[in-house]
């Protein structure tokens, strides 16, 4: 065990006029997660720590969070990986609710603008399912992988300076249906990907891919949504 | 608030996100576009000095000459290399998104053409500086 200093951006905007840090000192392994450390500290030591988490597996992406200046879940990175000293803050580009937990709705609304869901203006064949080839599954099969974290929304520069940007969250969902041969909704999609707060904010920048805890290649995927608007266009 | 509500707030985000060769990709990207865009309002200003006359023309352009602009100068040449090199690299990730893949290594050739053209300029720049100093 070794000891290791948590510093983390405290807000309460019940007492608080402005974020403070404040530093923590835990014992923790080298393959303990910060979510670990942070658990450590809300159970034993402070128990007004706030932070979201749920499943702590990766899988429900409650614990996003910005450690030593990068968008991670908490549950999924190790001290091993980020160092023994660790800053911690919330998710840029959303208002801070408490502490580590940011307002999602601003998140949320960017992903229902963009149809997330089945759209289909044909019935089910009678035979019961809607079949698919692999390879038809497999140009989207990437974007299925998003937990909507968040991660990636709130690593984009483009995010940060107009938050009416949809965000790569937002077009992976998008993607995801789009590129659906099953979908009848792309039409509708790409035109609402089109509009200036759509995929043309989109610079390339390359921080959602790196910040995507699922491993989905965000940048490509914001790429082809934004060739299919160029070439449906044309 | 964590919520980007000013320039300020922007600025430093910007400056402390570890976004890896990408995020500092763009803020080279942007730097050079504000050099050009810096550079082209002084280049206009210049030009329009000979409304005011042969004499207020020359007097700018004898400042310009002035040693102390050089590095002004050679910065523009890597806002100008920059911009145009990492702006085809942009453009062919676009046009063929499973070159993301990729992105790391097209952005350290980027920065190694960029680096050859900006070494080549500025040492022909000091090369014909030395060698004409004294015809200026």
């Amino acid at each position: 065990m070794k000891k290791r200093t948590l510093k983390i951006k405290r807000f309460n905007p019940t007492k608080d006029k402005k974020p403070y840090w404040q530093e923590f000192v835990v014992e923790a392994e080298d393959t303990d997660r910060i979510l670990d450390a942070l658990n450590h500290i809300k159970w034993y030591v402070d128990g007004s720590l706030t932070m979201r988490r749920s499943c702590a597996h990766g899988i429900c992406g409650s614990d996003a969070m910005c450690i030593n200046g990068k968008n991670l879940l908490a549950c999924k990175a190790l001290f091993k990986e980020v160092g023994d000293d660790v800053t911690i803050e919330p998710l840029a580009g959303l208002p801070v609710i408490r502490d580590l937990v940011v307002d999602m709705e601003p998140f949320m609304e960017h992903y229902r603008t963009v149809l997330p869901y089945f759209i289909s203006e044909t019935p089910p064949p009678s035979y019961g399912e809607r079949l698919q080839s692999i390879e038809e599954r497999k140009i989207f099969d990437d974007t299925t992988k998003c937990i909507l974290c968040a991660a990636c929304t709130t690593s984009c520069p483009s995010f940060w300076a107009r938050g009416e940007y949809i965000g790569p969250s937002a077009i992976v969902q998008a993607h995801r249906f789009i590129f659906d041969s099953r979908d009848d909704g792309a039409a509708a999609r790409l035109d609402i990907l089109g509009n200036a707060d759509g995929v043309w904010r989109c610079r390339t920048i390359y921080n959602c891919t790196n910040a995507c805890p699922r491993g989905i290649e965000v940048t490509k995927a914001v790429g082809e949504v934004k060739k299919e608007i160029l070439f449906s266009t044309l | 608030m964590t919520v980007i509500s000013s320039t300020k707030d922007f600025v430093v985000r910007t400056a402390t996100y570890k976004g890896g060769v990408g995020h500092a990709s763009w803020i080279l990207h942007r730097l050079g576009g504000i050099g050009i865009a810096v550079f082209l309002i002084l280049h206009i200003i210049d030009i329009f000095m000979i409304v005011l006359g042969k004499e207020m023309f020359d007097f700018f352009l004898f400042i310009y000459h002035q040693p102390i602009f050089r590095p002004a100068i050679w910065g523009l040449m890597f806002g100008i290399f920059y911009h145009a090199v990492n702006g085809v690299r942009i453009i062919i990730h676009d046009f063929f998104p499973s070159t993301f893949r990729y992105q790391r290594e097209m952005v350290l050739g980027a920065w190694v053409i960029i680096g050859i053209l900006v070494v080549l300029t500025v040492g022909m720049d000091i090369f014909n500086w030395i060698t004409y100093a004294g015809s200026h």
